[in-house]
């Protein structure tokens, strides 16, 4: 009676700790930032379920653990053991066997999620410029351009974002249609740089010598931050552009209105470089020159993107 | 538990070996395994805390959005060193040292098997330690670009120096992994050829276990570390085009084969912590180790699945998709065998007798924080959720609970639990209960608020930040200086207790092992007559407290 009592109380534990679990998933999705794009809502989906899962084994374990230190404790001077098992191979092969499913089910999970993220465009497509290279990746499934109704060319460089329309029209700013699918085809200049929008919720390297691209369809208009996520020289902490994802009719204003002005953003990185703030710690140690000018039309005169 | 300091544990008029008088020999090129042991602690616990000062600089920059307490290259040297010294000059040498001092112990061996190129790999490390500091001199200073060194960025050193921080950088780590390579050759020897009559495998304590597991990744993947940064030196100081982009170079190798080494890293420092715990808390809750084969097999279960995943850290590097998806699976099944630790450590304090002195705080509270670096690490191999909080706060968090959370914590809990064995004397309860509650509360304040950071996107290495980041940041900085002072008790403690402490007897715990069945500190040849092991570990029900058979027997038997 005593046992069926223990097991009834665990089950009921086990209950508890299942709609605790449950509910801290829930929370899970005002932890991250808006939801501006299609990918975004799938990932937090995942990150969800996966905070559900990681709520349910941290608390069951952390509370054995916090019972055991109130119930558990030893009189003084009491050296006995506590119970002389030292072992039960059943117990072991449940536990091994309980982690390896759970595994496979998130693996799972991640891959089913992944999948949906690409038919939404969130992969990256690399080319190389190595000439003998190009056929074969060329062939290869992922380097097939996905379709994309606009294509943004994004030039990074340290401390610089440049983004080029089809219009050729260049900016600091990157403007994209609300709800329209978007190519980014991302080249860097000098070093590795990373793509990172987290109310997007994605982020790709940009490798020299590699043209990525990146297939975005924001679902929410507002104004947010781009980033490197990868750190890139002195001044990576002001590596960051504005993003704007508004209407059809208003990026399409934009574009015909900027085609006339001249783009005016300040560099923060060009800014610190020529007038250093005060600090408590001066080092004045090495540094490489930040990106004076757009890379865009350098890159235009080159001509070889 | 029995260290009451009303009642003397052992006589105090016992005379003081000549070997703990002897300080000078621990400046010595000595090549007994405890002195080489005690030397490893202590310099790296010295280099620990100049990490630790470095990442308080760090605290002190992000306590406020603005750069305003170091200039940008400063802080970019900051944390590289930080990094640096934290990873391989405190946790993989510490875990070196102590594994040093407890691996032939344990075993019932008289030394590690090559003792002269044991005191070879001891000693490169101080040098090696005190070149990566001296950058800090160069006109242009210290390596900036991050303790990972990914190329270009860390070939673009100032002009016409070639001595740079970087150079500096690259040699020193070759030198520390030469060192890790040497010791890792002894150790992998020590343990299938030293172990005395009747210890087999499945005698072995899980410490020994998982420092076997530990030395046998260093002998696998380090040399692709060694490799990478020898080529990576080439391209800085001698015009070769390895990893240049620009020169039709790649860097992504690099990074294949830094991670191929680094990844694995994390499991050389956290399978001695977990090792830490296996001895600790059945010691504490005088319980045997539940399930001991499946905790040791765990151990090399960590070893050989963690040689797969290194690509988790490359999700967004320009990786193919069937890429990610192997190398997402591979690094969840991680999660397998290191589940099985915890649900075992779990299943040993359930209805136990719990002794909740010093290292069994530490333990348990590393233990317990291991889970939730644990399961963020889980979180992190699914790659839709990697693309959006890698190389974001959520990893550094992630990173901190895995190597301060859960490994310094076990290595704080072996101090405690062996600083009795290694110094003859017992340390003082009070203070080190402060230094655990002071770290306990210190860290998770430092290291919780990363991972709500990383969710909203605020990206590592980033010395000026959004307002909006500001007030996470501010509890995080109050923590790392809690974590700072959090030391003091426990240096003052040590000193203290070393000089003035009870004499501790041979086995204050009532613990098996064979290290505890020798005189604390133990002779130069650790036992008087080798050992024969006829009992498995953990033996708590035995009212011996003791897995060999007495010295009359064996001479008897012999």
């Amino acid at each position: 009676m005593l046992r069926f009592l223990e097991y009834l109380l665990i089950a009921g534990c086990i209950a508890v700790l299942l709609v605790v679990s449950h509910w801290i998933g829930h929370l899970a999705y005002f932890w991250m930032p808006p939801e501006a794009t299609e990918e975004a809502q799938k990932v937090d989906s995942l990150f969800s379920f996966l905070t559900s899962i990681g709520a349910f084994i941290i608390l069951g374990l952390v509370g054995m653990m916090v019972y055991s230190v109130i119930f558990f404790r030893a009189a003084k001077n009491d050296y006995s053991e506590g119970h002389p098992s030292r072992g039960d191979f059943k117990l072991e092969i449940l536990w091994t066997a309980t982690p390896t499913i759970l595994v496979l089910w998130i693996a799972w999970q991640g891959l089913n999620i992944y999948q949906q993220l690409d038919v939404l465009g969130l992969r990256q497509i690399v080319h190389l410029h190595t000439p003998l290279e190009e056929p074969a990746y060329a062939a290869a499934s992922d380097d097939k351009p996905k379709p994309a109704a606009e294509t943004v060319e994004v030039f990074v460089k340290q401390w610089d974002w440049t983004f080029r329309y089809p219009n050729n029209v260049t900016s600091h700013e990157l403007h994209l249609p609300v709800n329209l699918r978007t190519r980014l085809n991302m080249h860097a200049q000098d070093v590795l740089h990373s793509f990172y929008v987290p109310e997007f919720r994605l982020q790709q390297y940009i490798v020299p010598g590699r043209n990525i691209d990146l297939v975005v369809t924001p679902i929410r208009t507002g104004e947010y931050k781009l980033k490197d996520a990868l750190f890139s020289g002195t001044y990576f902490a002001l590596m960051d552009a504005n993003v704007r994802v508004e209407s059809l009719e208003q990026y399409n204003q934009w574009l015909s209105t900027a085609e006339h002005e001249p783009n005016t953003i300040k560099n923060q990185a060009v800014a610190e470089y020529t007038q250093p703030p005060k600090t408590l710690f001066k080092s004045n140690w090495y540094t490489v020159a930040p990106a004076q000018e757009a890379i865009a039309n350098e890159r235009k005169v080159m001509n070889d993107t | 538990m029995t260290h009451d300091f009303s009642e003397p544990l052992a006589e105090d008029i016992e005379p003081e070996t000549e070997l703990e008088n002897n300080w000078r020999q621990y400046l010595s090129f000595s090549t007994d395994h405890k002195v080489i042991g005690v030397q490893y602690m202590v310099m790296t616990f010295i280099f620990f805390l100049i990490g630790g000062l470095l990442a308080m600089l760090i605290r002190a920059e992000l306590i406020t959005p603005a750069s305003n307490v170091v200039d940008r290259p400063l802080y970019n040297g900051l944390f590289t060193l930080h990094g640096t010294i934290m990873i391989f000059l405190w946790i993989i040498p510490f875990n070196a040292g102590i594994s040093n001092y407890l691996v032939p112990l344990m075993i019932g061996a008289r030394d590690m098997a090559f003792p002269l190129l044991n005191a070879i790999s001891f000693w490169i490390l101080p040098p090696s330690g005190i070149l990566l500091l001296s950058s800090f001199l160069l006109p242009n200073g210290t390596a900036q670009s991050g303790w990972w060194s990914y190329p270009p960025i860390s070939l673009q050193v100032p002009p016409g120096q070639p001595i740079n921080g970087e150079f500096i950088w690259i040699v020193s780590i070759v030198l520390i992994g030469i060192s890790s390579i040497m010791g890792a050759v002894n150790f992998v020897t020590t343990i299938f050829w030293m172990r005395a009559p009747g210890m087999t495998f499945f005698r072995m304590p899980v410490f020994v276990w998982s420092a076997l597991s530990a030395q046998l990744l260093q002998l696998i993947n380090l040399p692709a570390l060694t490799g990478a940064l020898i080529l990576l030196l080439f391209d800085l100081s001698f015009g070769t085009q390895f990893f240049k982009p620009t020169e039709n170079g790649d860097p992504i190798i690099y990074q294949h084969l830094f991670w191929f080494y680094s990844h694995p890293a994390v499991y050389i420092m956290a399978l001695p912590a977990f090792g830490i715990f296996a001895e600790v808390l059945p010691a504490f809750a005088r319980n045997p180790l539940f399930g001991y084969r499946s905790l040791a097999v765990a151990s090399l279960g960590i070893a050989v699945v963690s040689i797969f995943v290194w690509v988790h850290h490359m999700f967004t590097s320009a990786t193919p998709g069937w890429m990610r998806m192997l190398f997402m699976v591979t690094s969840m099944l991680v999660a397998v065998p290191t589940g099985v630790k915890a649900f075992g450590w779990t299943a040993t304090i359930w209805k136990s007798k719990l002794h909740l002195e010093t290292p069994m705080l530490f333990a348990m509270g590393g233990a317990a924080m291991f889970l939730l670096g644990g399961v963020t690490g889980v979180m992190l191999a699914a790659v839709p959720f990697d693309l959006h909080v890698h190389n974001t706060y959520f990893i550094v968090g992630h990173f901190h609970y895995i190597v301060f959370n859960t490994i310094t914590m076990a290595i704080f809990a072996a101090i405690y639990f062996w600083f009795p064995k290694i110094t003859g004397r017992m340390y003082a309860e009070g203070w080190g209960k402060l230094h655990f509650w002071l770290t306990f509360i210190g860290a998770n304040l430092t290291f919780f608020p990363m991972l709500p950071l990383g969710l909203q996107g605020m990206v590592r290495r980033i010395s000026s930040y959004e307002p909006r980041y500001q007030g996470w940041n501010v509890i995080a900085s109050l923590g790392g200086f809690l974590l700072g002072v959090s030391i003091l008790p426990f240096i003052a403690n040590m000193v203290g207790s070393l000089l003035h402490g009870q004499r501790a007897g041979n086995n204050p715990w009532l613990a098996t092992g064979l290290e505890w069945t020798t005189t604390s500190p133990p002779p130069r040849d650790n036992f008087e007559v080798i050992p024969v092991v006829r009992r498995p570990p953990y033996d708590y029900g035995d009212p011996k407290y003791s897995v060999i058979e007495p010295p009359d027997y064996h001479q008897a038997e012999h």
